[in-house]
Parts: C-alpha cells; structure tokens; sequence
C-alpha cells in the first residue's frame, strides 16, 4: 500500500471519520461541499491535525496519535495543490518553481532542475512573468511543476479545475491526467465533478458528511453505487424510497411503479434509475406512461413520465436524443426499464 | 533659525518608527495566533495609547521610568543614567504612543493575507522564517509601509507624553512641537509660524506618501 489513511477529527458538529488505502494509482474523492473531502488531504499534508489516528505514505508514518508522531508539512513530501494554485504572487514563474527545490543546497543543481521542469511543462517562454500575468491554465501548469519539483511522494489535487473557464477546463483535464499517470505514485483527487472523476481515476471514494460512504473501482461505483448520497453523486437524477414485495419485486413509492430487480433486495431502502436507461426491449418492467413535460437539452431531449394507472404519483425522468424522441414524440408512451439498469440503494 | 527642533524630532521619529517597525509587525503576527479571549484582552490593551490623552501616557510613563520610580530609579542606581529628560526619552513616549497605529494596520495586513499560500510553501519543503519574510511580508508590504509612514508622521506630531518625559531645553530636547509651543507662549509669533509651516509641510509630503502607497495598493487590487 502506497498510502494509509485512518483519521478522525472534530469540528463543532461535524465528523470526519476516513478510512482509505490506496496504491501507486489515482484515487478520487467524491462529495458534495463540505463533506470533508478537503480537510482530509489538509489532514494528510499535515496543514490540519487529525484528533486521533495514523497517515502512512510509503512507508514513513506521517501521523501517529498513538506514538506521538506528527511530521511538520515540510517533511511529509505530500505535494498538494490549493484549488486556486497558491502561486507566490511576488514571485515570477521561474522563482515560484524554483523555491520548490529546496530540498537540495547547491544552487546549479536547483537551478538544472528548474530549467528541466519549465521545458518539460511548456513554461520556459513565461519563466520572467508574475502569476497575475498568466493564463489560468498557465497557472496551474506552474502550480504543478511546483509540487513536482519538489518531488512529493504523493500528489493532491484540490478541485484542480474549478478555477479555470470550461473552455480551458477539457483541456487541462487532458494535460493533467498525462502528468498524474506519469507521476506513477498515488495521486488523490478532491472533486464533486462525477465526470471530472470517471475520466480522471482509477478509484473512486464517495464521500458523505465526514464518512467514506463507498470505495471501489471506478466503473463499478457508477453502475452499482449503493448508497443513495453515492448515487446522487454519480449524477443519477431518479431516485425514489421503495417498498419491498419480494426478494427481487419493489414498489418504487414516489412513482408507483412495482419493479422487478435483478439482484436481491435485501436490506435496500430506495431505488435509483438513471435517466437514459428506460429504453429496453425485455418483457419486463413494461409501464404504460403519460409525458408530463418535455425540456429541450443541447443534444437531447429530457421527457418526464407518469405512470398512466397512478395520476397522483410523481414524475421521473427519461433522457434520449433528439433524433429518438422526434421519432416517438407522443402524449402517452410505453418505456422498459432493464433489471440491470434498476440500483438497489441504501439510506 | 536654529534648526536643532527638526533634526531632533526626525532622530526621535525615526529611531521609534524603526523600532516600532519591527514590535508592531511581531505583535501583529503572534497576537492574531492566541486564543480569542486573551487576544480580546491583549488587543484592548495594546490599541489603547491610540485613545487615551498622551498627557496620561506621560504620567504612567513617568511613574514606571522617573528616577524615583522602578525602572527609572533601577538604571539610575544600576547605571547612572536618567530615563528621563534627555532627547531619547522622548522615543520612550513617542514609541509607546504610535505602537497601536503600526499594530492595527499591520494586523489588517495580515488578516487580508491568502493563508493558502503559506500552507502550499509548507508542503514543498519551504521553511516558516522563509514563508515569512519572502512571502508573507511581501504580500502584505503595501499594508505595513502605510502603517510605518502613518506611525512615523504621528512621532513627529507627538507634543503631551513628549513634553512630559523629555521636557523643553532648547538645544538639548526641544521638538519641533514643544518648540512651536515654546515660541508661542514666550510671543515669539514669527519664528512660531517658521516651525508651523515646516511642520506642515513634513506632514503635507507624509500624508501624500500614504495616499500613494494606499492608491498602488488598490490598483493592485482591483
């Protein structure tokens, strides 16, 4: 294991409990804001100090309440970059990258070094200017060539794109997700983007109110969330509480509508469907629906159903292009949901 | 016109503006780290010689260092130097009068500072007397030059504790203020407005240097 990580910490009401261990791969942390997932890597660059617990990063313990450990930032070699860069703002983009080669003396090797990253990051053109006269994407590219000059053992992204137009933002995402594959150790990415984090990681780890609330690859996380907060964040836009009927059939209360799942129900309280997904050809989960309204997307099409048998339940939502939905374009519609598309979920 | 006032109140300004430089930036940076409560109480006590008349910074002033008191009578005894009534008694009352000016501005400099940057410095190995004096006073240098400039304008103005501390011998610690005063009750109403115009003008090229300072500093800004 590349890191470990068990921390509490209080703060007033709120709890942050983490769990988390990762290898050398790129690791997400997934939740909405103010659930903790930025004061877990404060945690681990030892800006903020956990209650209680242990950080192991490659075999040096960086925090240990137990032992008494507690490592200042400067010896944790846990680069990580602030939302808004945190450049030295008196500082050009040569001394910004600069003062991250402390760790060495001699000052032909600090200044190879430098030179080495500005080439390799693009940035020896900009090398004189000061921060305030740079593009956003140009100061990231500087945040990180930053950190990794100082050569960290393990790489943080704080919402690394937030910051930046969303014209600049697919393309920084490209140039990043080269540089963390070829950092090669364990790279923690903070995010509440769900596509930001599918592209980017391996891992992805939910987060919700201080708790990791599921950890695991990340294809697995979208198709089979298991928690309602998780599912929220993976963008699935219907979700409704359930009552059990039988180890495989549910009522979805807020629709009306009595599924039929392919898993067991077991213990699950709601059920999640994501929006394009009622358009499948098997026999079951046939409903007869009415449009309750159509809005008009860029590139599709979002129809809201009703279950035509149950006029007072609520609506969910169906996405499909503009080409299908010009085909079908009805007031009353039959749609399929496939047993596999139905996500049995947990409060 | 003997010129002797001027040199003296620009030593006694400067040597308490440098010193007052340093304390203020200090005080500022550790008392904004203690805990809420005894910072209140600190923050009260050391904003303080900014409202209370000078005339009672002087009398406390002369109560801890006149020569029959603690301090004075300590020196006197351990020494032989008088505290008080030679020229740099006078920074002793001009310090502790313009403490609170460069304590607050320097305090709101601070305040204002991206502690992001500080924390991000930390993690790349760079140490706190480096984040500190190459990062943190850099980024709050228009705050501390205009407290520094206002500080040292307010030690040339300074007349009650002044007067009270160092007293007027012309030639040894008259000030240009305690001159001006001097001049004024003895009906020497002409060399008066001598002082009172170059005070004015002192003040005048001062305050202009704030205002400058201030102007940067929010062009920067915005």
């Amino acid at each position: 294991m590349s890191i470990y990580l068990d921390i509490e910490k209080r703060l007033g009401d709120f709890c942050l409990k983490v769990s988390l261990e990762a290898g050398n791969e790129v690791v997400s942390l997934l939740g909405a804001s103010g659930c903790g997932k930025s004061m877990t890597l404060k945690c681990i660059a030892g800006i903020e100090k956990p209650d209680r617990g242990r950080i192991v990063v490659n075999d040096t313990v960086l925090f240990d309440s137990e032992k008494r450990i507690n490592l200042p930032s400067q010896k944790r070699r846990a680069g990580l970059m602030f939302q808004n860069y945190a450049l030295f703002p008196n500082m050009t983009v040569w001394q910004n990258i600069y003062t991250g080669t402390n760790r060495y003396r001699d000052k032909k090797i600090r200044q190879e070094k430098t030179r080495e990253i500005l080439e390799r990051f693009d940035l020896t053109e900009l090398k004189e200017r000061l921060p305030s006269r740079i593009s956003g994407g140009q100061q990231q590219r500087t945040a990180l060539a930053r950190i990794l000059v100082s050569e960290p053992e393990l790489l943080m992204l704080d919402e690394p794109f937030s910051a930046l137009d969303s014209h600049l933002r697919f393309r920084m995402e490209q140039e990043t997700r080269k540089i963390i594959r070829e950092f090669g150790k364990t790279v923690l990415v903070v995010s509440h983007d769900r596509d930001e984090v599918f592209r980017l990681s391996d891992r992805i780890a939910v987060m919700n109110n201080g708790k990791v609330d599921v950890y695991g690859d990340r294809t697995a996380v979208f198709a089979d969330p298991g928690t309602r907060n998780a599912c929220m964040l993976t963008g699935c836009k219907n979700i409704s509480p359930i009552r059990k009927l039988d180890e495989h059939r549910v009522l979805a209360t807020d629709w009306g509508l009595v599924l039929e799942t392919g898993k067991e129900v077991g213990d699950a309280s709601y059920v999640g469907i994501r929006h394009h997904d009622a358009n499948g050809e098997s026999p079951e989960n046939r409903f007869l629906c009415d449009v309750v309204s159509v809005t008009e997307n860029p590139f599709s099409y979002t129809v809201m159903l009703r279950h035509a048998d149950h006029p007072e339940a609520g609506a969910f939502g169906w996405e499909l292009d503009k080409a299908a939905w010009q085909s079908v374009q009805s007031d009353r519609v039959e749609i399929q949901i496939p047993k596999k598309a139905i996500m049995l979920l947990k409060q | 016109m003997d010129l002797y006032p001027l040199w003296n109140s620009l030593r006694i300004a400067g040597i308490s503006t440098v010193i007052i430089f340093f304390v203020g930036i200090f005080a500022a940076y550790y008392i904004a780290k203690i805990p809420r409560v005894i910072k209140g109480i600190l923050d009260v006590i050391l904003t303080m010689p900014l409202v209370l008349p000078p005339t009672v910074v002087g009398y406390l002033l002369l109560r801890v260092l006149g020569p029959k008191h603690t301090i004075g009578a300590w020196f006197l005894e351990t020494f032989g130097i008088r505290l008080t009534m030679t020229w740099w008694s006078a920074v002793f009352a001009t310090t502790v009068v313009i403490f609170p000016l460069m304590y607050r501005t320097a305090r709101g400099a601070f305040e204002s500072f991206d502690e992001t940057l500080a924390y991000s410095g930390k993690t790349i190995g760079l140490s706190g007397p480096f984040i500190f004096w190459r990062i943190r006073i850099p980024y709050c240098k228009q705050g501390l030059i205009a407290g520094t400039v206002l500080a040292f304008a307010r030690a040339l103005g300074e007349y009650g504790a002044t007067s009270m501390i160092a007293g007027y011998t012309p030639g040894r610690t008259a000030t240009i203020s305690t001159t001006v005063y001097q001049l004024w009750r003895t009906d020497n109403d002409a060399l008066a407005l001598k002082w009172v115009l170059v005070n004015l003008a002192i003040s005048f090229v001062v305050l202009l240097a704030v205002n400058m300072v201030e102007k940067k500093e929010r062009k920067r800004a915005g």
